[in-house]
């Protein structure tokens, strides 16, 4: 794990790729946290991954829309069918029209993706007082570092330095490039009651959240480490094969034998 | 000049076949039993056939991709999402072509240096050279359009920055860039072309590699002594010796690629890619891929314009000058046979171009580094220097150097390398 760490650090700085991170400009460097998906073996944790989606459900989703994700995917999380299907039937989607031509409103269903707060940006940034709340499905993608850079952003409040001005309306947190940003601290302690009884403290909810948003950037994860064991695996045996067989029928060419005699 | 062997196949039906379109020969004569190549190629060599095998594994991705992806502005991100979590495998297709890219590209950029250590642009095979380089240019500008049709944030943002390099040629240059636009500003017409022309241009690259083991052919392969084959006794058969090998190294070479694939699919990409395409909002730095670091920092590298010191008087402008730096940095291969005055092909026997080669190979890891920076501070100066290295080394060390320097012996034969140089 540490090696293949290493060397991915290594090959991103050689290829120049580790300047660009001075992209963030003067943005602090995001704790690193130990996750349940990192590494090769890496799995996504259910239980954080549930508690997430309930953190996002209750909280996050009053202004971050989820555009990529939909109720069903809920059963990668360990959610049952029905679970699922009363969940979606808690909001309403618009789909398509009536006979008198006027759109038609139903009850969600699986298949649908998880309703945006707001109709379009203008209507966000309105509410938002300027600022359009970001879609969350590739977040943890879409930033450096990303596990940990939100997790660092959602924990990461403090008050300002004495000598940082603060504009109105807008919040201190040193992750967040340039330190201003818009969204107030979302988490506090106790915001949410976890199902399963874990104490809802901001760590506990930042950490299930940003495994839950993982889990929405990358659903495909853990299928794809587990065919990547296989493929090298398999790519293993064969340079094996092949090395050996190289050497069987190199061996009259490096005792000099002319081929053309 | 290599010999055409007729192959006589003893099945009827291949007999048949090869009487009326002699396939089995040509086969045979490229990449087969009656191909002699030189026995003493190291695995420097692998890199041609991995760039060909690369070169098929983005043209079928490449085509799985294209059944699913949308190329419209406001449906693009969403189709290439769609690919990822909806279509089967869909997110395996797309992490191979899109690492397959930068693979590709590895690839390339060792079967080039390779090419630049052991002479192999030097007679006779300048034209095999030269059509190696019109397929990199090809593969740019390729790669280039491929990593706009995601249509993110810095395929956005780079095609305008790079699209906009054309408006610094004076005269034609505002109607180059409208031609490539399709428009007035990157949308969604230039999205239509590039995604034609990147469906386009793999094809072409295909047909140029065709003549490239053509010239390859004609002029047989090179080897790392640099000399010539004096008898049949230093070639072996490119069946099974070569195939064999290069089988071997390009497993080695996709275990690596798999282990990017799927251990770390977006590693050699921008996060900023991930976030759709946002025409109002820029992003805090505009990098290019990898790949295109180095050339990008020799762009940028040439902030000043040409004309006379201390008067106002320019010939050409900064804009302008850094456009032609950094297509002369490539173009500038072309010449290489002719600037190349050493009359020994390996960089083996050559003691003091070793040095100077060695220290271009550190020259690209530099500007590739620079590229990747914030022009500030003492970014731009280091670009300087490492664009007059980058250019010195192609203009005048290589003239100069073949005329002064002391080779070692060559020696005598490739079955018979007695001559050891005395070290």
């Amino acid at each position: 794990m540490k090696f293949v760490k290493n060397i991915a650090i290594a090959l991103t700085a050689v290829a120049g790729l580790a300047g660009t991170a001075m992209g963030a400009g003067a943005a602090k460097h995001p704790m690193q946290m130990e996750w349940s998906f990192n590494g090769p073996t890496g799995t996504y944790d259910r239980a954080a991954a549930q508690r997430g989606w309930q953190v996002y459900k209750d909280v996050c989703s009053a202004c971050h829309s989820l555009k990529y994700f939909r109720f069903r995917n809920l059963a990668d999380l360990g959610y049952e069918e029905d679970m699922i299907k009363a969940w979606a039937a808690e909001y309403t989607v618009v789909d398509g029209v009536d006979d008198a031509g006027d759109p038609k409103e139903r009850s969600g269903m699986p298949q649908d993706a998880f309703p945006s707060p707001f109709p379009n940006p203008q209507a966000a940034a309105a509410s938002n007082g300027g600022a359009v709340p970001p879609d969350l499905s590739l977040i943890t993608k879409a930033r450096h570092d990303g596990a940990n850079y939100v997790f660092s952003l959602l924990t990461g409040y403090e008050d300002a330095p004495a000598d940082h001005p603060m504009p109105a309306g807008k919040n201190y947190n040193p992750y967040f490039k340039g330190g201003n940003i818009s969204m107030a601290p979302p988490l506090s302690e106790g915001i949410v009651e976890y199902e399963d009884g874990t104490p809802a403290t901001t760590e506990q909810m930042a950490k299930d959240l940003t495994t839950f948003l993982m889990y929405v950037a990358e659903p495909k994860l853990e299928a794809r480490k587990h065919m990547g064991l296989n493929v090298l695996l398999y790519l293993g045996i064969l340079i094996i094969v092949l090395y050996l067989s190289m050497k069987k029928i190199w061996k009259p060419v490096k005792e000099g034998k002319n081929f053309y005699e | 000049m290599a010999e055409w062997i007729d192959a006589k196949p003893k099945n009827k039906a291949a007999a048949w076949l090869e009487e009326r379109l002699p396939i089995i020969g040509l086969v045979n004569n490229v990449v087969g039993v009656d191909t002699p190549t030189p026995r003493n190629l190291n695995y420097w060599w692998n890199f041609g056939s991995l760039a060909g095998l690369m070169l098929v594994i983005q043209i079928i991705s490449g085509v799985v991709l294209a059944m699913h992806y949308t190329p419209n502005t406001l449906m693009a991100f969403d189709s290439v999402e769609r690919i990822m979590r909806d279509v089967n495998y869909g997110w395996l297709i797309r992490y191979m072509h899109a690492n397959g890219a930068s693979f590709f590209f590895i690839a390339v950029y060792i079967h080039i240096f390779r090419g630049l250590y052991y002479g192999s642009y030097k007679a006779p095979r300048e034209v095999l050279w030269m059509l190696g380089i019109v397929i990199f240019l090809l593969m740019m500008a390729t790669a280039f359009m491929g990593y706009v049709l995601p249509w993110g944030q810095m395929s956005f943002w780079g095609a305008t920055v790079i699209t906009n390099l054309f408006s610094a040629i004076p005269v034609v240059g505002e109607s180059i860039v409208s031609l490539l636009w399709g428009g007035f500003s990157v949308d969604n017409p230039t999205l239509n072309r590039f995604f034609s022309l990147h469906y386009l241009l793999p094809f072409v690259i295909a047909g140029v590699v065709i003549l490239h083991i053509w010239a390859k052919k004609v002029s047989d392969s090179g080897n790392p002594l640099g000399i010539d084959v004096k008898s049949s006794a230093d070639q072996i058969p490119f069946h099974p010796f070569y195939t064999v090998k290069d089988a071997f190294g390009a497993a080695v070479f996709f275990a690596i690629f798999a282990a990017f694939l799927f251990y770390m699919p977006n590693a050699l990409g921008h996060p900023d890619n991930y976030i759709p395409a946002e025409p109002l909002v820029t992003p805090a730095s505009i990098v290019p891929e990898w790949y295109f670091l180095p050339f990008y920092a020799i762009l940028r590298a040439i902030d000043f314009p040409l004309g006379i010191p201390f008067t106002d008087i320019v010939f050409v402008e900064a804009k302008l000058l850094g456009v032609l730096a950094m297509f002369a940095s490539i173009l500038v291969w072309f010449g290489l046979p002719w600037l190349d005055t050493s009359k020994v092909r390996s960089g083996k026997f050559r003691p003091m171009f070793r040095w100077f080669f060695a220290f271009l190979v550190i020259d690209m890891f530099v500007l590739t580094w620079l590229g990747a920076q914030k022009p500030e501070g003492n970014i731009p100066f280091y670009g300087k220097i490492a664009t007059f290295y980058y250019f010195s080394y192609f203009l005048l060390i290589l003239p100069v150097l073949g005329k002064r320097e002391k080779t070692l012996p060559l020696p005598e034969s490739i079955a018979n390398p007695v001559v050891k140089a005395a070290e």
